[in-house]
């Protein structure tokens, strides 16, 4: 089996609904925010893909993009499990349904 | 030289009165300074008095003024002015000179007195105030400096405040000057509306003038009565003389000030002052004004040696010796004799200085004791007291030759003798000569003759500083008399103008003779009664019911306080009644009605117009809780509407396509 664009982009989009599922279902904050990071690998692998299916030779966009997602997705993760350490502190809990106070 | 003192003849007054304010603003304990200021600033006062009094005697019948404007509204400008003339001038230098001796005195006797400071400070305005009356041009500057002096009277007469006594008496003085003081007032505007003017002399412009004189007319008369109101209060006559007694309750030596040099002298000062107008058109010296004027003097000056006789208190007897001896004066003026009854003035203004600066030393050794009655043989412990007290009480007396008030009385019996209508003043004064010289024998036996009762007991003369101002008054007293014996009549003479002339012939008069036996009568009078006295009182023994009706004072007070008092009490309870229950009904019944219309408008306020704007917002306030519900704070769920939200936008565009 030989790989095609098509294939990628299915792997990709399952990746997605995988990592939209995690962050939907799960009550736990660290692992919604470990679906959000499988959501930006999906979109990561998406850009790998259309560059390396794409018309060739081409400058290294796809690879560049991808570089800098990465980097900004660890700096995201590190403000994200620092603002559920902050969230932990203040309600003794992680559980997402308890941290309502900005229900209407 | 005599220009410069009349034109700055202001300073006079303004000296003691700068003295007065800068002591006020010193401090309790800065005493020797404080005294050294009052008797500087009347050290210097006496010497501008000098300094007027020199112009006066070069020239007869001297007369200088200077009138300036005070302030101006519309066409009228009101002017007052000053005016040294004999009358002044001779008032002057017995107002500084006896002031002088005053404040000495009280250096000595306010020694142990905590606000001796603000004593020295009230004398001082007190001395202003009056030097500010004698030399006023002007009605209106007269009455200003005339309620100053009732001011400082009241000041003082209460300068022991925190004795009831003298806090009642202080604001009996002044309420009772003040009834006179309205007539006064009263006077002084209907001359304002006559004569369009307040000055006294103005050349010939002046209300005292003949222009402003024949315009009066028959008002004069009732002017001149109006004005003489204001005289009667301030000089203690009948019937406002219930003040004078009572002012007793200040320290002696203001007693002393107010009864010879201040207050009591103003009023006297003022009807010589405004003559004028109580002589206009006269028909052998006799007026209708005048003539209320003698009998006032009669009266009061009768009714007061009568009440003298029977009071205790050393001060009170002389008090009410005032009260007579200024009804003579009175009756003086009244008949004729100014000159007479100013000489009178100033006499008295020496020997009662004299005589009250001498019950205060006494009353100073005798550890504050008034009752003559525990008083007694004080001549051997306090001599120079004695003397001084004796010259004092015989130049009272009018033992004839040596003593100032002698010649004086003598001269204002015989202008009363001269009196056309009526012979009966001269008689009744002679019978006051007679119940003055009884009283005063009365006073000196109780006090210095006999054996020492229990105030006497640990007696003592009193320091030089006090008994040196004793001498220098009883000096005055006797001294005083060289310019006014008939053979030469200086004062009566620089008074009315005339030049004098000096005629031994006329030293030994008839009325001389008649002085003589009056007062012997009354002295020997007095010692045969009073030779025995002991606590009880001879005339107690011998006549009570008399003598109880004069120790009380005529039942004068009593007779105040059930007639004019009880309807002024009247006149209140009904103000305060018809106040109480009538006008504050109406006022009630006005809160009433306002309260109602009030809450009229509130009901129309809150259900009309508040409920509406109610209303909205609480239709602004549900719908935004109906939304807010969204809002449920469950990430889960916004991330599931975001979700949902890109699956719709997919189908969307996949449908587009």
């Amino acid at each position: 089996m030989t790989p095609t664009l098509q294939l990628f982009l299915i792997i990709s989009a399952a990746l997605f609904c995988i990592g939209l599922l995690a962050a939907l279902s799960r009550r736990h904050a660290i692992f919604i925010l470990i679906g959000i990071e499988m959501m930006l690998a999906a979109a990561g692998l998406n850009f790998i893909a259309f560059w390396r299916f794409g018309p060739q030779p081409a400058p290294p966009t796809g690879v560049m993009i991808t570089i800098f997602a990465i980097a900004i997705a660890a700096a995201e993760a590190a403000v994200g499990l620092a603002l559920v350490i902050a969230v932990y502190r203040h309600y003794r809990t992680t559980n997402v349904d308890q941290i309502d106070q900005l229900k209407g | 030289m005599s220009n410069w003192i009349a034109a700055h003849l202001w300073l006079i007054p303004v000296v003691p009165l700068a003295a007065s304010f800068a002591i006020l603003s010193l401090t309790n304990s800065r005493r020797s300074l404080a005294a050294s200021l009052a008797v500087c600033g009347q050290v210097v006062a006496f010497v501008l008095s000098l300094a007027a009094f020199w112009p006066t005697l070069q020239t007869p019948g001297y007369r200088a003024f200077h009138n300036f404007t005070w302030f101006t509204f519309g066409e009228q400008a009101l002017r007052l002015g000053f005016v040294l003339d004999p009358l002044a001038a001779v008032m002057l230098i017995m107002i500084t000179l006896v002031s002088l001796c005053i404040f000495v005195f009280s250096v000595g006797y306010m020694a142990a007195d905590e606000h001796f400071t603000r004593f020295f400070a009230y004398l001082s305005f007190f001395s202003a105030a009056m030097l500010g009356v004698v030399i006023a041009n002007s009605l209106l500057l007269l009455f200003i400096c005339w309620e100053l002096v009732g001011l400082a009277s009241y000041l003082l007469i209460g300068f022991w405040i925190h004795k009831p006594s003298a806090a009642a008496a202080a604001k009996k003085a002044f309420i009772t000057t003040r009834i006179g003081d309205l007539g006064f007032f009263l006077g002084m505007l209907w001359l304002y509306g006559r004569s369009g003017t307040l000055l006294f002399y103005d050349g010939g412009n002046g209300a005292l003038e003949q222009t402003a004189l024949l315009s009066l007319g028959a008002s004069a008369t009732f002017i001149a009565l109006l004005i003489f109101c204001g005289a009667v209060g301030k000089s203690g006559q009948f019937p406002l003389h219930v003040w004078l007694p009572d002012a007793m309750e200040g320290p002696t030596p203001v007693s002393a000030l107010i009864h010879a040099a201040t207050m009591v002298a103003a009023g006297v000062f003022l009807v010589a002052r405004v003559y004028p107008l109580f002589s206009l058109g006269a028909l052998h010296g006799v007026t209708a004004s005048l003539t209320v004027v003698v009998w006032i003097g009669v009266i009061t000056a009768l009714i007061s040696a009568l009440i003298a006789l029977a009071q205790p208190d050393i001060k009170r007897i002389l008090a009410y010796s005032t009260v007579s001896q200024l009804g003579l004066m009175m009756v003086s003026l009244g008949v004729g004799g100014v000159a007479a009854g100013i000489m009178h003035l100033l006499a008295h203004g020496f020997f009662k200085a004299l005589l009250f600066l001498g019950s205060g030393s006494v009353i100073h050794a005798c550890h504050d004791e008034q009752d003559i009655r525990h008083m007694g043989g004080l001549r051997r412990v306090m001599p120079v007291t004695f003397v001084t007290y004796a010259i004092g009480m015989m130049a009272l007396s009018g033992v004839p030759l040596f003593f100032s008030g002698a010649w004086t009385k003598e001269e204002i019996l015989h202008a009363t003798s001269l009196w056309s209508p009526s012979r009966v003043p001269y008689w009744l004064m002679l019978i006051g000569v007679v119940l003055t010289a009884l009283y005063m024998t009365r006073q000196m036996i109780y006090v210095f003759f006999g054996p020492r009762r229990t105030a006497a007991e640990h007696a003592h003369e009193s320091p030089p500083v006090m008994t040196l101002p004793l001498i220098m008054l009883a000096f005055c007293a006797i001294v005083f008399s060289v310019v006014l014996t008939p053979a030469w009549p200086w004062l009566h003479d620089y008074l009315s103008g005339e030049r004098p002339i000096l005629n031994f012939g006329l030293f030994i008069q008839q009325a001389l003779y008649l002085a003589l036996v009056l007062v012997a009568l009354g002295v020997g009078l007095g010692i045969l009664i009073y030779r025995r006295a002991s606590e009880i009182d001879p005339v107690e023994r011998a006549l009570p019911p008399v003598f109880h009706f004069l120790r009380n004072r005529m039942w004068l007070d009593e007779l105040y306080d059930r007639t004019v008092l009880a309807l002024a009490r009247f006149a209140a309870q009904l103000s305060d009644f018809l106040d109480r229950y009538l006008w504050d009904g109406i006022v009630r019944f006005l809160g009433a009605l306002a309260q109602l219309f009030a809450s009229l408008t509130k009901g129309f306020d809150e259900g009309g117009i508040n409920a509406r704007v109610d209303d909205t917002a609480d239709a602004a306030r549900g719908f935004g809780q109906l939304i807010s519900r969204v809002q449920s704070g469950q990430v889960q769920v916004y991330l599931s509407v975001i979700a949902l939200g890109m699956v719709a936008l997919l189908i969307f565009y996949a449908w587009l396509t």
